[in-house]
């Protein structure tokens, strides 16, 4: 990253240089376009820059500056949105084939309020095809590479806005969580990745892969900035059934407070299966916590290690229902056939990659009659079990603390057995199916040199605690444990 | 009550057992998730937005009045009104944009009522759920059906129209009972304010099942199910040819098979569309999209009383008024209530005016203009039955002063005054009939000894003298009296 970053002190900070005119959105914005152009032939984190619509946007903010209103708490701060996010006018992929030449018609709710908030919007950021996987790797535009070590996957599926902040490329990014997939490349990517509670975040616009499980949230490589990006996408959408009503507390004032006083679980079940240097960042947060006055404590949940073969059969179910609609008739790909049928079968024979392809036949196998019971309904009920657990979990704790992934980031390549791709998501999946928030800290550097993060959960609507301790993290945290980092090869250091 | 309805086969004779599915498309403004217009008619493909044409990201939003409408069809059928459930329905269908479909499956919002027909018979109502209309797909080339089309052009503009299905239980005994249902539902759904009650349009859609058993039998037949009965002929023509079919196929020694029939208007006949093991795995799950719709007894209370008066109370209303001994009262009863006048009959009965003869009027004559009929001041009503009850028209005079009112030219009065029906009085009268029996003395003495052939003749005189402006009745009447 070059010397001239301009968002070195972070977003909040350049969005208050860019209020008072001491900086312009639009030499912002075309410091990122060039740093994205340099690095992004060997990252690859974006599947699209939208450079033009970025300038436009940035001399609006200035121009808003300069005749002194204030274009909101985002003013001039580039953002990178996950590649399943609709924006209008400019294609939206999924990293499909499928969706080959759609444009939606319409901004999801997250970026018409981050365009109200005044960020600019820099392009659309590269994830595992219809975010199924956990490396980046299932893309249709070919793998995102970590920055910390570009033979290496950033993780996934947000592996695009992962990278991309990792890099330095830009201060803000959203990504998506089903199961993981802003937490577990965050930690592989050595940035703050915040998935909210189920419901905070309105997630009209959001390509669905499992609709009970997706919840959108932000990348950022300061948790105050993430905080404070949360504060802009949260708030209830009468376009999204299942959005929380009601007032969002201010989250990002949380950041600074001491989580003195807090109680924090420390989920003893998941270390065990944990790398050691992921196992040992936990227990070194933890004693960080201690310091900072919070009452720490060992507890066993194992019901929680129900969460992935449970997550496994309702995720699959939930998208092969979704991902029906890519069917030729109306957008996208079309393969053309003498009949319906067979047209629908070779557009989405070629239009899909091989994981959702497993994944859609998984979901409608489980959802099938005389199967339903044993496989759906099954890990319904599991998810209720989990939900029970962390609800007792909960009586006794304010926050628990987690490894976020088993490792560290892996070679390109490394994982060709989908259940051990799965494995990834072992600590990140129980909090989406209870519906609950968790953010990943950048901690630690763990094996090979390569970032490790630990992982506060919380209740549904904890994001105040959760934040605290978040913020206690970030202050006792290997400073050298976070991006920026300039993209590299193996041990080339930083 | 007439006859059960039975099938005479070679080896005995046969029942029909018939349960039917019907679709009623709610009179919303609005579909059922998002807030394009729902409208028949429109150019293709102008009602739509990314919700309903199923776009990637979208997510739909419950319509609150397509729910107090489900709620008020279930309330008039009786149903207990439950929380309830959204399932997605699965299967690939170019129509469909989401190619599934968003209904409720095992916990439906209404269920456990039942229609009373005219005849009082009582067909039970199963269940009354919510779900979301398909696109309409157009064959084109070929027969205009789906083999042999060149290419096929789709319409969204009814995806998401919101729809009830009412599934009746198996208890409709005959194609005739089958029609007088669907009437009757019908007057239903239009009471409810929920549909506009055309089937032509479409916002009445009916499937029949239907089995046959043998007489006495109390196990079911295996049924099929017959679709595209697009009238109420045609739901009676099909479920009658299709009865007979399995008659004969069980005569045969043959079974009948678990399918789904087309009935073809044209040819009279049904033909198998798919059968059991072809039928599609639907794959039901929750709606995920969607949280559970839970209404509160308030809400359910204020959509029951905001509900009108449903047909069947009105025909009891009328009923009481008029007796139904008659086979021609309950057809007028019918009628009134089919058009709407039974207000009218009622508010001139409560005027005074005799009940038998405004149903008659209303049923009959009104009839011809339902329309100004049911703009017509019941006081208005109520007088012309007056002045016909009490002679002061005859029959004829009153439809014709009756005829005037609806064409909207005066009060009753008014009108038999421009027609030279009214202004002779009794006095008047009296005074021409003496006049008339002193001109034709012989004429007289011949009626006075008992000769009623000469009071045709004697009321002739009376009519000519008066132009026709002399009530028959009361000239007859007048001549009785001066002979006793």
């Amino acid at each position: 990253m070059s010397a001239a970053a301009p968002f070195a002190g972070g977003a909040v900070a350049l969005a208050a240089a860019i209020r008072r005119g001491e900086e312009s959105a639009r030499r912002v914005a075309e410091v990122v376009l060039e740093e994205i152009a340099g690095a992004d032939d060997l990252l690859h984190c974006f599947n699209a820059v939208t450079s033009e619509e970025a300038l436009r946007a940035a001399d609006a903010v200035d121009v808003a500056v300069a005749a002194g209103r204030d274009p909101g708490p985002l003013c001039g701060v580039p953002v990178a949105l996950k590649d399943n996010l609709c924006t209008r006018g400019v294609p939206t992929t999924c990293s499909s084939r499928i969706l080959e030449g759609w444009r939606p018609p319409y901004d999801a709710t997250v970026v018409s309020r981050l365009r109200k908030a005044g960020a600019v919007i820099v392009g659309k950021t590269n994830l595992d095809e219809f975010a199924m996987g956990s490396s980046t790797e299932n893309s249709a535009n070919g793998p995102t590479r970590n920055p910390w070590d570009t033979s290496r996957v950033p993780g996934g599926s947000s592996g695009g806005s992962a990278a991309a902040v990792a890099a330095g490329l830009v201060p803000l990014a959203l990504g998506s969580d089903t199961g993981g997939s802003i937490r577990q490349p965050a930690s592989l990517c050595g940035v703050v990745g915040l998935k909210p509670t189920y419901g905070l975040v309105s997630r009209y616009g959001l390509v669905a892969f499992a609709s009970s499980l997706d919840q959108i949230g932000p990348f950022a490589l300061r948790v105050e900035d993430a905080a404070a990006l949360l504060e802009v996408i949260a708030g209830h959408d009468p376009a999204d059934s299942t959005s929380l009503a009601g007032e969002v507390p201010p989250l990002a004032p949380e950041v600074g407070r001491s989580p003195a006083g807090l109680r924090v679980g420390v989920v003893a079940d998941f270390l065990v299966d944990a790398s050691p240097a992921c196992a040992d960042a936990v227990r070194r947060g933890a004693d960080a916590l201690v310091a900072a006055g919070a009452a720490v404590e060992d507890v066993a949940i194992p019901e929680l290690l129900h969460g992935l073969s449970a997550y496994y059969l309702i995720a699959p179910a939930e998208a092969s229902s979704n991902l029906a609609r890519y069917d030729g008739v109306r957008y996208g790909l079309r393969v053309d056939a003498d009949d319906v049928a067979t047209m629908n079968a070779r557009t989405r024979s070629k239009g899909f990659g091989a994981e959702v392809k497993r994944r859609i036949m998984l979901g409608t196998y489980v959802l099938s009659a005389g199967y339903y019971d044993a496989y759906y309904a099954q890990a319904q009920r599991v998810r209720t079990l989990i939900m029970d657990a962390f609800r007792r979990a909960y009586e006794r704790f304010d926050v628990l603390l987690a490894p976020t992934s088993p490792s560290v980031a892996f070679p390109i390549g490394a994982k060709s057995d989908p259940l051990e791709m799965y494995l990834s998501d072992l600590f990140t999946i129980p909090s989406n199916l209870a519906g609950h928030p968790a953010v990943s800290v950048p901690f630690a550097l763990g094996e090979e040199n390569l970032p490790v993060g630990v992982q506060v959960l919380a209740p549904a609507l904890g994001e105040p605690a959760m934040l605290r301790v978040a913020g206690a993290l970030e202050r006792a945290a290997a400073p050298d444990a976070r991006g920026p980092v300039r993209p590299h090869g193996a041990g080339a250091g930083r | 009550m007439s006859a059960p309805y039975r099938i005479a086969g070679a080896t005995g004779e046969w029942e029909i057992v018939v349960g039917l599915e019907v679709h009623c498309e709610l009179s919303t403004a609005t579909k059922l998730f998002c807030s394009c217009a729902n409208r028949f008619g429109a150019e293709p493909n102008t009602n739509v937005c990314p919700v309903c044409l199923g776009l990637p990201g979208s997510l739909p939003v419950l319509n609150r009045h397509a729910v107090e409408l489900a709620m008020a069809i279930g309330t008039a059928l009786g149903c207990e009104i439950r929380p309830s459930v959204f399932h997605r329905k699965n299967y690939f269908y170019p129509d469909m944009p989401k190619d599934y479909q968003v209904t409720q499956y095992d916990e439906p919002i209404n269920v456990a009522g039942a229609l009373e027909l005219a005849d009082h018979a009582r067909v039970g109502i199963v269940r009354a759920h919510l779900e979301e209309d398909t696109g309409k797909t157009t064959h084109v080339g070929g027969d205009g059906r789906i083999h042999g089309a060149d290419y096929a052009l789709v319409d969204y503009n009814r995806a998401g129209v919101p729809l009830v299905e009412i599934v009746s239980a198996p208890d409709i005994t005959s194609p005739e009972q089958a029609r007088a249902y669907v009437a009757e539902l019908r007057a239903v759904l239009v009471a409810t304010g929920a549909s506009d009650g055309r089937m032509e349009e479409g916002s009445l859609r009916v499937d029949a099942n239907v089995s046959v058993r043998r007489v006495g039998d109390p196990s079911y037949g295996t049924r099929c199910e017959v679709k595209n009965l697009n009238s109420l002929r045609s739901l009676g023509r099909a479920i009658e040819h299709e009865a007979h079919r399995q008659v004969a196929v069980l005569e045969d020694g043959g079974l009948v098979a678990q399918e789904t029939r087309h009935w073809n208007e044209t040819t009279g006949r049904t033909t198998s569309m798919r059968s059991k093991e072809e039928a599609f795995d639907y794959r039901y799950f929750p709606e995920p999209d969607l949280v559970r719709l839970a209404p509160g007894r308030e809400w359910i209370a204020a959509v029951a009383a905001g509900l009108k008066m449903l047909p069947a109370a009105r025909r009891a209303r009328l009923a009481a008024l008029v007796g139904e001994d008659a086979p021609a009262a309950l057809e007028q009863i019918a009628t009134a209530l089919d058009l709407g006048l039974d207000d009218l009959v009622v508010a001139a009965a409560g005027l005074g005016a005799p009940a038998r003869l405004a149903l008659a009027r209303a049923a009959n004559e009104a009839a011809q203009d339902p329309a100004s009929a049911r703009a017509l001041a019941p006081e208005a009503f109520a007088e012309v039955l007056h002045l016909e009850s009490s002679g002061a028209l005859s029959a004829t005079q009153a439809k014709a002063v009756l005829a005037e009112m609806l064409a909207g030219k005066g009060s009753p009065r008014a009108i038999a005054q421009r027609l030279g029906f009214e202004g002779l009085s009794a006095e008047e009268l009296d005074t021409v009939v003496a006049g008339v029996i002193g001109e034709h003395p012989a004429e007289w003495e011949r009626y006075a000894a008992g000769d009623d052939k000469v009071a045709q003749f004697l009321l002739g005189q009376v009519m000519r003298r008066t132009k026709g402006r002399a009530n028959g009745k009361l000239v007859a009447e007048a001549l009785q009296r001066r002979r006793a």
